[in-house]
């Protein structure tokens, strides 16, 4: 079980950016215009510390999102996929004209009690 | 009326140094249109080497740019001013092409503000005055404002010449150069204002640069060579860009967007007037711009009593709504701005639904027939729920309302506070009391009294909490391109008699 999953599709859009930028890391964006997204960063590039929540790994990369946001998430199961798309964010999908995105769906009971304790 | 697809080159370039220079590398993007998905144009995929020609360019002509006079600096903003609204109609065109907003709105509100802040900002540095204090008999305390250098803007997809139009001139009058990205979305008519200004800055004072953001926007915002950062976008980047300018020791304005409350209170309906009609297409601005906008009033609070007669009205208006080919002028809504957009917002309305949402109107894709077909377009949707659920929470940045009730005052407060942003909100009320003390109590840098989705220049708009910091227009827009330079002057001609 599993807060956070990735689609074949995305992961292997994965593995090609790993292999060109090495260890990488997800953080979950918020805000306008390209936030509400999830975003791929070089690790160490983006500066994280204990109001960053580790949701879990995919792949082998690990999955953040702020805590404050986290709060309004919580009770809901991620799967990260791919899309076509341009975005003006940092993120290192993007020069590829692809865009990592975010399906959501409520846990299921067995999961809710699972993970309430996060 | 119907207008058609602009006229567009195959390619176009980087501006730099007052020219129009091809990347370095030689690579393109290919710039689509979200109203049919059609080719516009190519445009540059610079890199590193690209941005450091535009601060060499902007770096050496710093110095003189900052030098020339208030009156001079006012004057050609108000060059560029004259030389948009001359050419409106191609602008707002190119505009609608580019972003699958409907001609009427790039007509209408996009170009003729652009115009106006250009106008506002020239006006602005001439009627200034700097300040001289008296601190004592011999003692004069002067301030003198300088220009902070080179500023680097990062400007969003979805009003991109009038954001464009709210960064640049009060950068440009206050003495800097300006390294711009327009977003890679929208890159059309930063370059077509280019074309028609190319010959009015001195070269290097204005530099527009295209790419993606970590190939071309992180070597802007990282560079030590920029002396301030302009931001708007999403809360992830933001943070990166402060990352960045800490190890610059620079500063930032950052606008990160929000999940603004709409407050509609039952006084409201206490006559079925002109006031009433206002206030309902007050509720249905939410539609305005295809949702995206970074106050989009997305939130919308009813009180309890009048909610289900006023909800009528919003969903029978809504349902009203015009959506179809964006370069039609009776068209109100168009196309989202790209197709990630476009699945982001579906996605919603699956996570929506599934967390107990009940659609009211929309909640789904519209397929328009033809060439349409291709572009992104969403219909114009009501969600009712409560301000837990995550499309209560999150920017959807698409048409799309979310609807709870409240009881009284403090309800209207708890839940227009309970998110994580601040930029806008709206409140709506006949009692004068509520009219000045709700809008206090909310924590939010733009809150519109009985109207909403007024942008005028004279107004200063940013946000509180996670929506940022700093504001945007307004005179004191001009101190946030600006350094104080103190000058503290003896008149006397006496020692200290320490020494």
């Amino acid at each position: 079980m599993k807060r956070v999953e990735i689609t074949e599709a995305a992961a292997k859009i994965v593995r090609q950016l790993q292999e060109a930028h090495g260890e990488l890391i997800f953080h979950q964006s918020g805000g306008c215009c390209d936030g509400s997204s999830p975003m791929i960063f070089p690790e160490g590039e983006l500066y994280l510390d204990e109001s960053d929540i580790l949701l879990g790994t995919i792949g082998d990369v690990n999955f953040y999102m702020n805590k404050d946001q986290f709060e309004y998430w919580r009770h809901t199961h991620l799967t990260v996929d791919i899309t076509e798309g341009r975005g003006a964010s940092f993120s290192l999908e993007i020069p590829l004209g692809l865009r990592f995105i975010i399906h959501s769906r409520l846990f299921t009971e067995a999961e809710g009690k699972a993970f309430n304790k996060l | 009326m119907s207008y058609s697809k602009p006229e567009f080159k195959e390619k176009y370039h980087n501006f730099i140094n007052g020219k129009f220079v091809p990347p370095i590398g030689g690579e393109y993007f290919e710039n689509r249109s979200p109203i049919d998905n059609s080719l516009i144009a190519k445009y540059p995929r610079s890199q590193k080497e690209d941005v450091e020609l535009a601060l060499d360019a902007a770096n050496a002509a710093k110095e003189a740019w900052g030098n020339t006079s208030a009156t001079e600096r006012a004057t050609l903003l108000n060059k560029v001013a004259d030389i948009i609204e001359a050419n409106l109609e191609e602008f707002a065109l190119v505009e609608t092409c580019d972003n699958g907003k409907p001609i009427r709105e790039t007509l209408n509100a996009d170009i003729p503000l652009a115009v106006d802040h250009w106008r506002y900002f020239a006006a602005c540095i001439r009627s200034e005055e700097g300040g001289a204090t008296e601190l004592d008999q011999n003692t004069l305390s002067m301030n003198i404002k300088e220009p902070l250098g080179v500023v680097g803007q990062i400007i969003p997809w979805n009003f991109p010449l009038l954001m464009l139009s709210w960064k640049m001139p009060p950068a440009l009058v206050t003495g800097n150069c300006v390294v711009l990205k327009p977003a890679e979305q929208t890159p059309s008519s930063a370059t077509l204002l280019m074309e028609k200004i190319a010959d009015v800055f001195p070269p290097g004072v204005v530099n527009i640069i295209h790419g993606f953001g970590p190939e071309a926007g992180k070597p802007l915002a990282s560079s030590s060579r920029v002396d301030k950062v302009a931001f708007t976008g999403e809360t992830t980047t933001g943070q990166l860009i402060m990352q960045y300018a800490s190890k610059n020791l620079n500063p930032v304005t950052m606008e990160l967007g929000g999940k603004s409350p709409n407050v509609f209170f039952n006084s409201v309906m206490d006559e079925d007037d002109a006031y009433l009609d206002k206030a309902i297409e007050g509720a249905v601005l939410f539609a305005f711009n295809q949702g995206e906008v970074c106050t989009c009033p997305s939130r919308l609070l009813v009180q309890e009593d009048i909610y289900d007669a006023f909800m009528e009205r919003v969903v029978a208006r809504t349902k009203a709504i015009i959506q179809d080919n964006p370069y039609d002028v009776n068209t109100m809504v168009g196309a989202q701005a790209s197709n990630d957009q476009y699945e982001k917002i579906q996605s919603y309305f699956k996570i929506g639904k599934e967390e107990g949402a009940k659609v009211l109107t929309g909640g789904a894709a519209n397929k328009l027939s033809g060439d349409l077909a291709n572009g992104f377009y969403i219909q114009p949707t009501i969600l009712e729920g409560h301000n837990k659920m995550r499309v209560f929470q999150e920017e959807i940045f698409g048409p799309v309302l979310c609807v709870t009730k409240f009881k009284d005052e403090a309800e209207a407060i708890e839940i227009a506070n309970d998110t994580l942003y601040g930029l806008g909100a709206g409140v709506w009320t006949r009692d004068a009391h509520q009219l000045y003390q709700i809008p206090r109590a909310i924590k939010a840098g733009r809150v519109w009294v009985n109207c909403y989705h007024a942008y005028p220049a004279h107004a200063p708009f940013g946000g509180y909490k996670k929506s940022g910091f700093g504001r945007e227009n307004h005179v004191m827009m001009l101190n946030y391109y600006r350094q104080t330079k103190n000058m503290l002057i003896s008149y006397d001609k006496n020692k200290l008699g320490f020494f």
